[in-house]
């Protein structure tokens, strides 16, 4: 292990000059999520002025901090300043920052979010003290977003591979008690505890045995492991050498969706850099312990998340489940012994083997113990990755760390665990977030999707929405999924638009229990998890789409009517002229109006109105509801 | 496709059967890079493949078509991904295909007969913070709106014309 280590302290030497010599530097959010925000302009901005006034700094790529909602976001590290940490910047700003933060030697309050110091800095806050950092815990993000995910030496420096070196110290088996003594559970939704699971890899018969990296993360709404695997790769291979050495296998895979360039690029690079530093290959760290690593990109399948599914598409088959038992760790992956974990457990490993089973226990409840990362997403104020520990209340992520509503309306729901998890109504926001919690409430953990619904969403929709990815990602090998999702969108499809029938909803609820009970794997047994927990918790919003046609957020486009306000309109003409359907019309500079046996209800017009008009609305319900209650309200008046 | 092409493309699937492992295991990595360097997956490719590993042109249809990455007609000269996650859905992100199909003159999975664009709806590009968000050769357009399509749009027919000049 002397290779490791001189080449730990030469890498604790080049990190502590980045972190206090003269050289001043910029850590940039440069996730996929900071690219789509326009870190590339702040770059190429930096790199120019930088080279303009000849200044001893430089741009470091860095992953994603977190806060998506303020990229693009940068820290700046000068001499004799506090690290700061900046957000949203865009071109200007950074050239401004880097006059004056870097040139001038004074911190820009006006796109501060915070010092990186515990404390404060004069009337700077600490950005751990932001209301979207207070109450997060950061441990499987901890290097996300400061430091160069492409330079080993960052990792190294800041206690890389020392988990798997401790572990190499110790016996398989002594690993194994390790981790389930933390208690640990899989990350991927379903909680399975880690340790037990190896235990059965362990003990089964067959060679060689495998272990595979899940990170096909196909839950729509949910970026957890892309953005750990952009900002810090390493980590994630690490756990899994811990997870390869504990139940003995020679053979890793990561497969990884192929939507996630970037992070398969970063994964590239980093097997490279694994192999110089002697931690892959042949007798690591001169042990008798090898383990090679290979990269398979998913073809896009959501089916593809569940382990046996997943073992077929490596093996180069449709990737359809298979009945279990027996389970991948007793046959598995060409037939082998094999056990596939989820990115962000692996990235728990290296803390727990560093620090032990006592520290990862610290925080948590006790049945659901450490933290978990969320992705916050949706009709929150504060959207972006969070890691919280276990146990942490609803209310506490959706109101403090995500600032609540960006509309300032009420919240109506928390969608947690994609396709296969439910909606929590917000009168339930006091629930703890942990496996059993949710899984009380008829929703699931999952892996760490949260999207944050208002009173302008519809949960027939959002019903309607899940059930339609979960027909279309049905692989079709068992029929009650096969059949079910395809009974139940049909269903949600007439309800939302107005020709549902009152005994539509007992229906609904029988094939999903059927789905439910019947079906082959995780997708279906699954699948109907949104529509029982809408029907459950908002069961009136059913009942008022299909007895009044009416859908209060106007999110059922069908059941929407949009109509011109005759005061306001001044005859533009524009809504007549992007209509594409040819369903309005009148005079220019006459009040227009919008034919409803025309109209495609796609809603052009609203966007198109002028804001200084602002004359077109939204009606729903019943076309001669509506027409009655008009003309009552004008008899009144 | 004329001969010449095809004849060209059966060496170009060669090369790249030859720089993949043997066995069943490395058929969608080979499809993958047959997508990556020709666009799409074309009978020709596949009689190619067949010849080459053994697997039947069949067969390899069945796992591809089993998977939404794999195309089976040849795509625009630029991609525009939609995505249709859960919080561009909330956000809106179904107006924002429509406005551009609707612009394009093409539904989801279409070429614009100009062979420009090809526009497809995918599951999660996983910029859920920044939804909804839309993509083009793989750059992200952020906090999308059906106003914001027609500039988006012009950036890369811009640059379409840009190109056909330089190339005279």
């Amino acid at each position: 292990m002397d290779g490791l280590n001189i080449r730990r302290r030469m890498a604790e030497e080049r990190w502590s000059a980045l972190m206090s010599g003269a050289e001043s530097v910029f850590f940039v959010g440069a996730a996929t999520c900071g690219m789509a925000a326009g870190a590339e302009a702040v770059i190429d901005r930096l790199e120019r002025d930088i080279a303009r006034y000849g200044l001893n700094a430089r741009v470091i790529r860095a992953g994603c901090l977190g806060p998506c909602c303020f990229e693009p976001i940068m820290i700046v590290r000068r001499q004799g300043l506090p690290e700061c940490c900046y957000g949203p910047v865009d071109a200007d700003a950074a050239g401004s920052i880097l006059e004056r933060h870097v040139m001038g030697g004074e911190l820009c309050p006006e796109w501060s979010l915070g010092v990186m110091t515990a404390e404060g800095y004069g009337d700077i806050p600490s950005f751990w003290d932001h209301p979207m950092m207070r109450g997060q815990v950061r441990r499987v993000l901890v290097n996300c977003g400061v430091i160069d995910p492409e330079d080993p030496d960052h990792y190294l420096a800041r206690g890389g591979y020392l988990g798997l070196e401790r572990a190499l110290g110790m016996t398989p088996e002594a690993v194994i008690e390790e981790v389930l003594a933390s208690g640990l559970r899989g990350r991927g939704g379903a909680g399975f505890p880690t340790g037990k699971k190896w235990q059965f890899a362990r003990a089964a018969e067959g060679s060689p045995k495998y272990l595979i990296c899940n990170a096909d993360e196909g839950d729509p709404g949910a970026f957890m492991n892309r953005s750990l695997l952009e900002g810090d790769p390493h980590a994630v291979l690490e756990g899994m050498l811990i997870a390869g050495y504990a139940i003995g296998a020679s053979e890793g895979y990561i497969y990884c969706r192929a939507e996630y360039p970037l992070a398969i690029r970063r994964l590239e690079r980093a097997i490279e850099q694994m192999r110089e530093l002697g931690v892959l290959g042949e007798r690591i760290l001169g042990t008798d312990f090898s383990f090679d690593l290979h990269i398979k990109q998913g073809a896009g399948a959501f089916v593809c998340g569940e382990e046996t599914a997943l073992i077929a598409s490596i093996e180069g088959l449709r990737g359809m489940p298979r009945p279990k038992p027996p389970f991948p760790a007793q046959r598995g992956l060409w037939g082998k012994p094999t056990v596939i974990q989820n990115v962000e457990t692996l990235g728990n490993l290296p803390h727990i083997l560093r620090n032990g089973a006592a520290w990862f226990a610290e925080v948590g409840t006790p049945q659901s113990r450490g933290t978990k990362t969320f992705a916050l997403a949706g009709k929150v104020a504060r959207t972006g990755l969070i890691e919280v520990p276990l146990g942490t209340p609803l209310r506490q992520i959706v109101m403090e760390i995500g600032g609540g509503m960006v509309s300032g309306k009420a919240p109506k729901a928390v969608q947690t665990g994609g396709p296969s998890g439910g909606c929590i109504p917000a009168e339930k926001f006091d629930l703890p977030v942990d496996y059993e919690s949710l899984g009380a409430a008829g929703s699931i953990m999952g892996s760490g999707g949260m999207i944050v619904l208002d009173e302008d969403s519809c949960m027939v929709d959002i019903a309607r929405y899940f059930l339609t990815f979960t027909q279309q990602e049905s692989c079709g090998k068992c029929v009650p999924c096969r059949i079910g999702t395809r009974a139940m969108l049909q269903l949600l499809e007439n309800i939302s638009k107005g020709q549902g029938r009152p005994e539509d909803l007992r229906q609904l609820e029988e094939i999903a229990e059927t789905v439910k009970m019947g079906s082959l794997c995780g997708l279906g047994q699954t699948a109907p998890n949104p529509v029982l927990t809408t029907l459950r918790y908002f069961r009136n919003e059913y009942e008022e789409h299909i007895e009044k046609s009416q859908c209060a957020a106007f999110a059922c486009r069908k059941l929407v009517w949009y109509r011109i306000d005759p005061d306001r309109c001044k005859g533009c003409g524009v809504c007549l002229r992007v209509c594409p359907a040819e369903a309005i019309e009148g005079e220019k500079g006459e009040p227009h109006r919008i034919i409803d046996e025309k109209c495609i209800h796609c809603g052009t017009c609203v966007t198109a109105c002028p804001p200084s008009s602002a004359a077109i609305y939204r009606e729903s319900g019943d076309l001669k509801r509506i027409e009655a209650r008009r003309q009552l309200a004008s008899t009144v008046s | 496709m004329s001969e010449n092409s095809s004849a060209e493309g059966a060496a170009v699937v060669q090369e790249i059967v030859a720089a993949f492992p043997s066995g069943r295991g490395s058929l969608i990595p080979i499809l993958q890079e047959i997508q990556r360097r020709q666009g799409y997956i074309s009978p020709e490719a596949l009689k190619a493949l067949e010849r080459l590993t053994g697997i039947s042109a069949t067969e390899a249809y069945g796992v591809a078509t089993f998977y939404t990455q794999f195309r089976f007609t040849r795509p625009g000269r630029h991609k525009i991904q939609v995505c249709n996650g859960t919080a561009c859905h909330v956000r809106g992100g179904a107006q924002v295909l429509e406005e551009l199909e609707r612009r394009l003159g093409i539904s989801v999975g279409q070429t614009t007969p100009d062979g420009q664009f090809s526009l497809e709806r995918v599951a999660c590009l996983g910029c859920c913070a920044l939804s909804p968000v839309v993509a083009v050769d793989g750059k992200v357009y952020a906090g999308m709106t059906p106003k914001k399509v027609p500039g988006v749009l012009r950036e890369y027919a811009a640059q379409a014309t840009q190109s056909a000049r330089q190339e005279k």
